[in-house]
């Protein structure tokens, strides 16, 4: 095994509630690159992102998740998180009654423990997050504010791009992070991102459109349909998939 | 009808021991009001789950106990040992009621600010009886009250508090109830009055503890009249000891234009009922009844309110959330009655319960009455484990599931403390809170 392959994900097979949605998954991403995985509604898309960060109810029935080398399936998603796995949430969940401000503050000691750094006390976080909020457009009442409750569609994803600048992952996965955000919230967002990439840090980044990878460049597109990946290029494959749709893809899986 | 139980018939036999050296027993309404609240309460007996009111929460292990009068000197209380609620920065009065008895030497009311007088019950009955002719209640005609009447019967002392017209103090006046119980299993039936006259502003914060691991029964019945335009803020905190069976009771009576907020904590007890009445008096009237409960093994609490919409535009606010572990058991009854002449009558209530076992069980029984036509009313309950996708959501972010699911509950049950105006007893009640949930961080 190479040692700068970050995820290698090996005939992936998992279904929910019985039914059957990856169907022998193939696909590997080297530290540092950007890979985009796009496909059509019911692809099995979001069935990829929960499995790999480990969310209940999807069972894998055949194949294996390598995360730097070792076996990512058998993770908690706690543990997923402690070794720098982000999930960038499609639909990012409310937690009334804690506050934005403790929710990262929790969130960021877990990780720091279980990454064996010693915890940031209020002040080193308050100083630590002031950083990372401001290029967000992120208010320090938003903070103060239960997570996600009462959120704009565009705050709830720039919420999600604060977590994962404080989280410092090493795979982040943006589950179709464009949904619902009009252009100018996309680039907010999307600068985010970009920030964010490093020579350490891989990315997937699953979309349905071609529009977030014109800000988000990626290094590969997959196509994937059907529970397969049904076609793997460089970035021009996203313009060609805009200008053809998906039928020609699907009707080849 | 059936001869009396054994429970009752105990309580009858004290009765008669002790009725002559009760403290007020020369005052002849007063002897005549025990009388006939004994009568009540040994014609009705002990409420069975036949009886509508008391369907959920049975009694059957209160009934078991040979409970004797507490008496005063039993105990070896001392000011070292007393728990302490709120913080030093609140700089709160504070009276400690030991076994229904006010203890001023554990108590500290300094000066009090002028226009607030705080006296025993005891003390009133000589001082001041006609303060207290017609505002005691026998209870005896009211069958869903069978312990209030027992209060009545056997009430032997009490807090009796007064805050003037148009006084206003900012200090929260903390009264501790405290129970020494070693032991016999005692009982007690503090009876306490408070009085807000008109204009008046203040804050109450009852504590109820234990000390001691025995048994014992907490029956208290408390008082309130707002006059018009008080506002008083009245939060309580039952925490009993495990082996404690709390039954209380509350009128409150609101003139027109007060603010009545309330907020009730329980965690205590084996168990624990809290029964609330508030007649929303006068126009303008508003109250807020709120509570959070917490119980886990075999406890059981009950909190039992009425809001009665008895004039014209009033308002009342009403949310209740629970959290049994366990075997436990919440009953919530809440009532809203909007009477003829209450146009314009506006009350919410709403009831939310996160059962965290498959053993732990609710019974929640909203019921709004309403007699006249132009008024806003609803109410909610709801019944809930924790959600798996917070809890998700919160793992997926590195923090361990037992911390995960600690924060959950801490943050539904805070979402309901933050309705606490008083920010030292928020704080307080929030320490309670996390304290319940338990350590974090495999501490």
């Amino acid at each position: 095994m190479r040692v700068d392959i970050m995820l290698e994900i090996k005939n992936l097979h998992a279904s929910a509630d019985g039914k059957h949605i990856l169907k022998g998954i193939d696909l590997a991403i080297e530290a540092g690159e950007v890979h985009a995985v796009m496909g059509p509604n019911g692809s099995g898309k979001s069935t990829l992102s929960y499995v790999l960060s480990g969310r209940e109810g999807y069972e894998v029935t055949a194949g294996s998740v390598a995360f730097k080398g070792r076996d990512l399936l058998a993770m908690t998603p706690e543990e997923r998180a402690g070794e720098g796995v982000f999930l960038a949430f499609q639909y990012p969940v409310e937690i009334p009654g804690v506050s934005g401000t403790n929710f990262l503050k929790t969130a960021l000691n877990a990780i720091r423990n279980y990454r064996g750094l010693p915890e940031l006390d209020a002040m080193q976080f308050v100083k630590f997050v002031r950083q990372k909020t401001k290029a967000l457009g992120i208010t320090d009442e938003m903070l103060k504010r239960a997570v996600n409750v009462g959120f704009s569609g565009g705050e709830k994803k720039r919420n999600e791009i604060l977590q994962m600048a404080v989280l410092e992952p090493v795979l982040a996965i943006l589950d179709e992070t464009d949904s619902g955000l009009d252009i100018d919230a996309l680039r907010l967002v999307a600068d985010g991102v970009n920030a964010l990439r490093s020579p350490e840090r891989s990315m997937l980044v699953i979309t349905h459109y071609q529009r977030l990878l014109s800000y988000i460049v990626p290094d590969r597109v997959h196509i994937l349909a059907n529970g397969r990946i049904v076609r793997s290029g460089g970035k021009e494959l996203a313009l060609e998939l805009e200008a053809k749709g998906y039928a020609e893809f699907v009707a080849a899986a | 009808m059936s001869a009396p139980s054994p429970i009752v018939e105990r309580f009858a036999r004290q009765y008669d021991a002790v009725k002559a050296g009760l403290p007020g027993a020369e005052l002849g309404w007063l002897a005549d009001l025990r009388e006939r609240a004994l009568a009540g309460f040994v014609a009705k007996g002990l409420p069975t789950p036949k009886t509508e009111a008391w369907k959920y929460t049975n009694l059957n292990a209160l009934a078991r106990l040979p409970f004797v009068a507490a008496v005063a000197a039993e105990n070896g209380v001392t000011a070292a040992k007393l728990p302490r609620l709120l913080s030093a920065k609140a700089d709160s009065l504070r009276l400690v009621v030991v076994n229904g008895r006010p203890r001023p030497d554990l108590s500290e009311l300094g000066k009090l600010p002028s226009g607030v007088t705080i006296t025993s019950l005891a003390a009133a009955f000589k001082s001041e009886p006609a303060l207290l002719e017609g505002r005691l209640g026998t209870f005896g005609a009211m069958p869903d009250m069978p312990f209030a009447a027992l209060n009545a019967a056997l009430m032997a002392d009490g807090v009796v508090l007064r805050i003037g017209a148009d006084v206003s103090i900012d200090r929260p006046i903390e009264l501790l109830y405290l129970a020494s119980s070693a032991g016999e299993p005692v009982s007690y039936h503090p009876r306490n009055l408070i009085f807000a006259e008109a204009g008046s502003q203040a804050t109450i914060v009852e504590h109820h503890a234990g000390i001691g691991d025995g048994a014992y029964f907490a029956n208290g019945v408390t008082h309130i009249a707002l006059e018009s335009g008080a506002t008083l803020r009245h939060y309580k905190l039952e925490s009993e000891g495990a082996q404690a069976f709390h039954i209380a009771n509350r009128q409150v009576r609101l003139a027109r234009d007060t603010t009545y907020e309330s907020f009730v904590l329980a965690n205590g007890g084996r168990l624990a009922r809290d029964e609330i009445t508030v007649v929303l008096d006068g126009p303008g009237a508003r109250c807020r009844l709120d509570g959070a409960f917490m119980a886990r093994g075999r406890q059981l609490i009950d909190n039992t309110t009425v809001i009665d919409h008895a004039a014209p535009n009033t308002t009342s606010r009403e949310i209740y959330k629970g959290v049994l572990d366990d075997q436990a058991r919440g009953v919530f009854q809440g009532r809203i009655v909007v009477r003829p002449d209450a146009q314009k009558a506006d009350g919410q209530q709403t009831s939310r319960t996160l059962l965290l076992s498959p053993g732990a069980e609710i019974d929640t029984k909203p019921q709004l009455e309403i007699y006249a036509d132009d008024v806003k009313c609803s109410h909610g309950a709801a019944v809930a484990e924790i959600e798996e996708e917070a809890l998700f959501y919160l793992r997926s972010r590195g923090i361990p599931e037992p911390d995960a699911r600690q924060m959950l509950v801490e943050a539904f049950l805070d979402d309901v403390v933050d309705q606490v105006a008083c920010e030292p007893v928020r704080e307080a009640f929030r320490d309670v809170v996390a304290g319940w949930i338990g350590p974090k961080g495999g501490a």
